[in-house]
């Protein structure tokens, strides 16, 4: 797997629907100050900087690392910009990792953004190459259909969706930088709100933020500070037409899993892993991904939101951040499931940390639920 | 750093207009024709580089995907960027030593829009994208500050376009004549073509190298830097990151036989043979280079391909390949390979 390689810097903005102060380079770069200031080092120490984002549509800038450049001190220095759908965070922090662990560099920065303010992302999402022909709208309009799918296949009942929605919102009340933070959040709260495409209600998507993230990563030699120590790294990705492709469940999802899995030594995810920072856009994502990643059997994973096992107090707690449901600058989004896991075991999470949290996942996916990026970080040098 | 070389490399015929294709079944006959060369199925790692902008639509690497025969699931990754990068990382992911093949490709169809206007848009959004600075125009700027002699510009495209027209990839195009300037001081045949193509490249490290070609490209030293976005604040008549990608990939530690240069103006050929020292016994461009065929996205992998190709057919020993993008060469990438 490589050389060693710890997150020892994470910086994030707060997430908000419209950062009308700040430029897209002031939002990143405030995003990376907070991360250099976190590994107590200043850009002279970064040797590569990797961006990431979603679709440049998304803000209407082609190409914007070439503009992002100055912002991020890259200038006479290696850059790179990563794009792999919704999935484009998590990839980034393994393209940074990959940096270290192939032996290229000592300090990588890795920072991902979106400020969809800027534009209109559901546009963004709805436009399509000429010949086939769009029958959604969103991202909503292409998730829900695999959603009620899952409803069919498990028996789970209507609420379930519910639950994961205030859960996540709940622990979003702990975290200072989420977006969405609503006081006396409950089950008749969210079951009041309009159905945008059944069966999501709109408190249990995902709302649109500006936001950036930002990780410094380092080798073993040049560690500052708490690292965690990435113990796995795992990219999978099928393709999105492919008939008898699962999308409820898609094998890229399992296969990513057990890679990142193996690589950590973990035999029993629900056991050996303390806290998981999952992708979990819409609220019906957690029970999916919860039986897609191996934390529950094929058709239990409602079961274990519906204990209460995925609560910042239950025994295996998802998006104690308050996830991605709580805050959305889409193409951080992964970067920040990746940054959160990692703030988890260096115990610097604040108030939504999880008590003796030693091991964590973070995890991401995109395009049409075929893109996966995850990895595994600890306490512990592996 | 582990060794890692070019085992494969295929491009498409390039046209200058859409002939209807769509990006993945542009990019399905190189892939195919790697896999055939190589008797490789299945690649440890796969990135591609592409740019939705081309294509109007988000997420059009998507669709790319389906080329791949992505089943079962495949490691994966997409840089938007020129595929030389989507080279660089899959590059990097050899040297972590748990996987010994890559498969790397790029594509574009810069048919599809105004490029000359689309790139505005990579400018900086809130001071100069809305000055409308197309490509063109930042392209003369630079060559207005490298001032070179009109003759000397001259032969660059004529040379082009000569190889150009011995590679069956590139396009046959006219020779420069007394003719209207596109932006002064470029002229109309100072302006690499319209082009839509794609291309593909597999890397091996170690024993697999040898197994899957008798003369593999070793990558010596690969590199890249950027500069600040800027023009203000360049030299627009150097490189400082070429210049430093180059000595940071080794170029200047044995003769270079052949350089493929991603230089889509003339003038930019007369900077980066500045930057990376390379002098008059190395032979620029024999594919004929974006000058004679510019696939947008892939013309700096195919660069790659090329000076792997001379090495392939045991033409040279010692070649560079580089890629660029940003505004007015802002970001480079070089590489050096040898038999």
């Amino acid at each position: 797997m490589g050389n060693r390689c710890a997150v020892i810097g994470v910086g994030q903005t707060y997430y908000t629907t419209k950062r009308r102060d700040v430029s897209i380079a002031g939002l990143v770069r405030e995003a990376a100050l907070r991360a250099l200031e976190d590994a107590g080092l200043t850009f002279k120490d970064i040797d590569a900087v990797v961006i990431g984002k979603a679709p440049d549509l998304f803000e209407g800038v082609m190409m914007p690392e070439a503009y992002l450049a100055d912002a991020l001190g890259a200038a006479g220095k290696p850059m790179m910009r990563v794009h792999t759908a919704g999935s484009v965070g998590g990839s980034t922090a393994l393209v940074g990792a990959s940096l270290i662990q192939g032996g290229v560099h000592e300090r990588v920065l890795v920072v991902a953004f979106e400020k969809q303010s800027e534009s209109n992302a559901t546009w963004a999402l709805s436009t399509h190459l000429p010949f086939s022909a769009s029958l959604v709208v969103g991202a909503g309009g292409y998730f829900a259909p695999h959603i009620r799918e899952y409803m069919r296949r498990s028996g789970a009942p209507g609420h379930i969706g519910t639950l994961v929605a205030v859960k996540d919102r709940l622990n979003a009340l702990k975290n200072p930088y989420a977006h969405l933070k609503i006081p006396g959040i409950d089950q008749k709260m969210v079951e009041s709100t309009p159905m945008l495409w059944e069966p999501i209600r709109y408190l249990e998507t995902c709302p649109s933020s500006d936001g950036a993230c930002a990780m410094v990563l380092s080798s073993e030699s040049a560690v500052t500070g708490t690292p965690a120590w990435v113990h796995g790294t795992a990219m999978r990705s099928e393709p999105i037409f492919r008939a008898g492709r699962d999308t409820v469940s898609p094998q890229a999802g399992k296969d990513c899993a057990a890679d990142v899995y193996g690589q950590a030594g973990i035999a029993d995810p629900r056991r050996q892993i303390d806290v998981a920072e999952v992708y979990v856009p819409f609220s019906w994502y957690e029970p999916m991904w919860l039986e897609n990643l191996g934390f529950a059997a094929e058709g239990e994973g409602w079961k274990l939101t519906e204990s209460g096992a995925t609560a910042l107090d239950g025994d295996i707690p998802w998006n104690a951040s308050g996830g991605v449901l709580s805050s959305n600058p889409i193409g951080a989004s992964g970067l920040i499931r990746f940054a959160e896991a990692a703030l988890q075991v260096r115990g610097m999470a604040g108030e939504h940390q999880v008590d003796g949290a030693r091991t964590a996942l973070g995890h991401a996916y995109g395009g049409g639920a075929q893109f996966f990026a995850m990895w595994i970080v600890g306490r512990e040098r592996p | 750093m582990r060794d890692v070389a070019i085992v494969a490399f295929a491009q498409t015929r390039h046209t200058g207009t859409d002939t209807g294709l769509s990006e993945h079944e542009l990019i399905h006959p190189v892939i195919s024709e790697v896999k055939e060369r190589t008797g490789l199925r299945r690649f440890g790692f796969t990135c591609s580089g592409s740019c939705d902008y081309l294509a109007g639509a988000p997420f059009s690497f998507v669709s790319a995907l389906d080329a791949l025969a992505a089943w079962p699931p495949i490691s994966e990754s997409h840089v938007e960027m020129d595929g030389a990068w989507a080279l660089y990382e899959a590059w990097v992911r050899l040297q972590h030593g748990d996987l010994d093949s890559a498969l790397v490709y790029g594509f574009g169809k810069s048919s599809l829009g105004d490029l000359r206007t689309i790139m505005t848009l990579q400018l900086d959004p809130y001071y100069l994208a809305p000055l409308g600075l197309d490509q063109l125009s930042y392209a003369a700027l630079q060559a207005a500050a490298v001032g070179a002699e009109r003759q000397e510009l001259d032969e660059i495209v004529r040379r082009s376009r000569a190889d150009g027209r011995g590679n069956p990839y590139a396009f046959d195009l006219p020779d420069p004549s007394d003719e209207e300037f596109a932006v002064q001081p470029l002229r109309r045949t100072d302006v690499p073509p319209i082009t839509d193509g794609a291309a593909a490249i597999v890397l091996a490290a170690g024993d697999l190298a040898g197994r899957l070609h008798a003369n593999p490209a070793w990558i010596r030293g690969i590199a890249h830097r950027t500069e600040p976005h800027y023009l203000g604040m360049r030299d627009l008549a150097r490189s400082a990151s070429a210049a430093d990608a180059g000595r940071a990939a080794g170029v200047g530690k044995g003769p270079v036989e052949v350089a493929e240069l991603h230089a889509q103006f003339p003038h930019e050929e007369i900077i980066l043979r500045q930057a990376l020292d390379l002098g008059g016994e190395t032979v620029i461009n024999p594919s004929g280079g974006p000058l004679a065929a510019n696939p947008v996205m892939a013309a700096g992998l195919i660069r790659i391909g090329e000076a792997a190709r001379r090495i392939h057919d045991g033409t040279a020993g010692r070649t560079v390949a580089h890629a660029a993008s940003g505004p007015c060469l802002q970001q480079n990438l070089v590489t050096v390979l040898e038999a």
